[in-house]
């Protein structure tokens, strides 16, 4: 008995339509392991620069425009009441849903699960983010309009109730 | 337009093998990772990563909009695709087109005109190239009366197929219904597009491909062939320039017609025609193009001494064809391992995981194109390509020669690889002497399994 390749997609979306987070699967000389990738798990990294890459040759071309500025991602919160808001794709951050309007939240605020804290812009598209927990604003971590990478922490809200 | 910056949209051995050639050239990268990949070598050389989105491709790798808005975002002027995933997807090139970031590869019209099968394939007749003899069959009658006129065995393809996908064998013309029933359902699940056509099968064939270079303006040259005629269940592990025990007459009458086909659609970048070489009659049929860079590009790179990936990016940029036909020249002999993290004693199902050690050969003549290093993981979403090993010397028995010891010397643990079967391959006296058909791997595989 074996696995292929499509058996375990076929398993990834099983899983991905159930309500678990995580599978085991032990079978005869087989053990697969299967996690819901919640992104809420998915702890975005500061990112390692090889030495190599620190050394990079000298640039003939004409100097690029500077890369827009790459805030370090910060690690989640270690304060167990501290929950992070993260980015649930790749886009642009802005705080309030049109330019001059007051932000959705500030820092101070309460906010509920289904609370809208923030709209990130994906070629045109608008896609809302919600808070997904209820408590109050501690922090906003990106500032507007920028891009802001999928798991990236935008918010940080400290737990009530 | 000079290209300063450029968002790589893909992963593995390929990513790493443009930010090399984009370090050469001066120009920073950018690289789009999904979150599995976010540790790996690749994101550690690149200037800049960006996370697009969980491990899962449709999520990340294959979301058009997505790929678009970071290359806009981080102030790249071009996206190159890679191979696999949206390199060759019109859609990526239309926005790209319409968004002002450069698309490294063809127009999207060239795109879907190599995409559909069927048009490639009048493409490929318009321009004077063989086709298999064959044709779209619209019902079960058609296919029939076909059949009768083109004789069996026959395959049954997908329009909208790739990579053996959707293919069916057909022996006898009674089970012609059933296979075609089968390969349209299939396709439509697969591709989204049930249509299919037949071909005859040739019984005895080769693999072979014509590496081509376009300026898109009419202006193509060709850099010698490749025979990639070892394939498992189509998926090809060995590749090697030139193509042995290839007639003169043949090899030259395979190059110009690559280069008829690419110069009628006005190609532009690099692209590949890949050919089936029919050893009974001697002769040769078109199957299709590639808009892309190949995995096996390393091997006509090694024999020409022409940076590809350099290329794509000069045509892109509009500099067109730095090279005339007569700077093309080919010196001697090439050959590429796809070495990869699957286990070929078990019908080589993928062994994704953690490479707790890996030593990768080197030498004089030896290539390693690879994006794993001890440590590395190989998550389990993406295809098992670990590294290409490719040898190049003056002739074919020292290149053969160079690659044994390479992929002797080779140590990788913590998961399997396909390593033992390509040290298989390079002992066996049929491939020694060159020139195997494609199904000559079925044939060791009955040899090492007996």
């Amino acid at each position: 008995m074996s696995l292929t390749a499509a058996d375990v997609a076929e398993i990834m979306r099983l899983l991905e339509q159930s309500s678990f987070d995580e599978l085991t699967l032990e079978m005869e000389g087989i053990k697969l392991s299967l996690r819901r990738g919640a992104p809420g798990a998915a702890r975005t990294e500061s990112v390692l620069v090889s030495p190599a890459a620190a050394a990079a040759p000298p640039t003939l071309a004409p100097a690029p425009t500077p890369m827009p500025a790459q805030v370090p991602t910060k690690s989640a919160s270690t304060d167990p009441d501290v929950q992070d808001v993260v980015a649930p794709l790749l886009g642009t951050f802005y705080r309030s849903p049109k330019p001059g309007a007051p932000p959705f939240v500030e820092v101070g605020a309460t906010v509920a699960e289904d609370t809208v804290v923030a709209i990130i812009e994906v070629m045109k598209l608008m896609n809302t983010v919600r808070a997904g927990v209820r408590g109050t604003v501690v922090e906003i971590l990106p500032v507007d309009g920028a891009l802001v990478e999928y798991g990236e922490p935008l918010l940080r809200v400290r737990k009530s109730g | 337009m000079a290209i300063r910056r450029i968002l790589i949209a893909n992963r593995g051995e390929i990513a790493a093998r443009i930010i090399r050639t984009c370090r050469k050239l001066g120009i920073e990268t950018v690289l789009a990772t999904s979150a599995a990949d976010r540790d790996s070598i690749p994101a550690r050389l690149a200037d800049r990563v960006v996370c697009i989105g969980p491990a899962r491709p449709s999520e990340s790798y294959l979301k058009v909009e997505t790929i678009v808005h970071a290359a806009l975002g981080t102030k790249s002027d071009a996206i190159h695709p890679g191979y696999g995933f949206l390199s060759e997807r019109a859609a990526l090139a239309r926005l790209c087109e319409t968004e002002g970031v450069v698309f490294i590869g063809p127009t999207a019209t060239q795109i879907e005109a190599v995409g559909d099968k069927l048009r490639a394939r009048s493409e490929a007749e318009a321009a004077d190239v063989p086709v298999v003899p064959g044709g779209a069959v619209g019902s079960v009658d058609e296919a029939l009366a076909l059949a009768r006129s083109v004789g069996v065995p026959l395959l049954v393809k997908a329009v909208g197929g790739g990579g053996g996908r959707g293919m069916k064998l057909v022996q006898t013309v009674e089970d012609l219904p059933a296979a075609m029933e089968l390969a349209s359902a299939e396709a439509g699940a697969a591709f989204g597009d049930a249509r299919v056509y037949l071909e005859r099968f040739v019984t005895s064939g080769r693999h072979v491909e014509v590496q081509v270079l376009g300026d898109g303006a009419g202006d193509v040259i060709h850099l010698g062939e490749r025979d990639c005629s070892v394939q498992r269940r189509y998926q090809k592990l060995i590749e090697e320039t030139p193509a042995p025990e290839l007639s003169d007459a043949l090899r030259n009458a395979l190059h110009a017609a690559a280069v008829r086909f690419a110069r009628r659609l006005s190609y532009r970048g690099a692209g590949t025609v890949e050919f089936l070489v029919d050893r009974p009659r001697g002769t040769f049929y078109f199957l299709e193009m590639n808009a892309r860079i190949q995995v096996e590009h390393p091997v006509t790179e090694a024999v020409t001494g022409v940076d590809l990936i350099a290329e794509q990016i000069a045509i892109a940029e509009g500099a067109g064809l730095r090279l005339a036909q007569s700077d093309i020249h080919s010196r001697g002999s090439a050959i590429e391992c796809r070495v990869n993290a699957e286990d070929p004693h078990h019908d080589f199902r993928p062994s994704p995981g953690l490479v707790s050690k890996a030593s990768w050969p080197a030498g004089e003549g030896i290539r390693v194109d690879t994006h794993i290093a001890s440590g590395s993981r190989i998550p389990p979403f993406y295809d098992s390509l670990m590294a290409k090993i490719i040898a190049h010397a003056d002739d074919r028995p020292t290149a053969l020669a160079r690659l044994q010891q390479a992929i002797a010397a080779t140590r990788i643990t913590g998961v399997t690889t396909n390593l033992p079967f390509h040290a298989a391959v390079l002992s066996n006296p049929e491939f020694r002497a060159g020139g195997v058909d494609t199904a000559f791997l079925g044939r060791v595989e009955l040899v090492t399994h007996g």
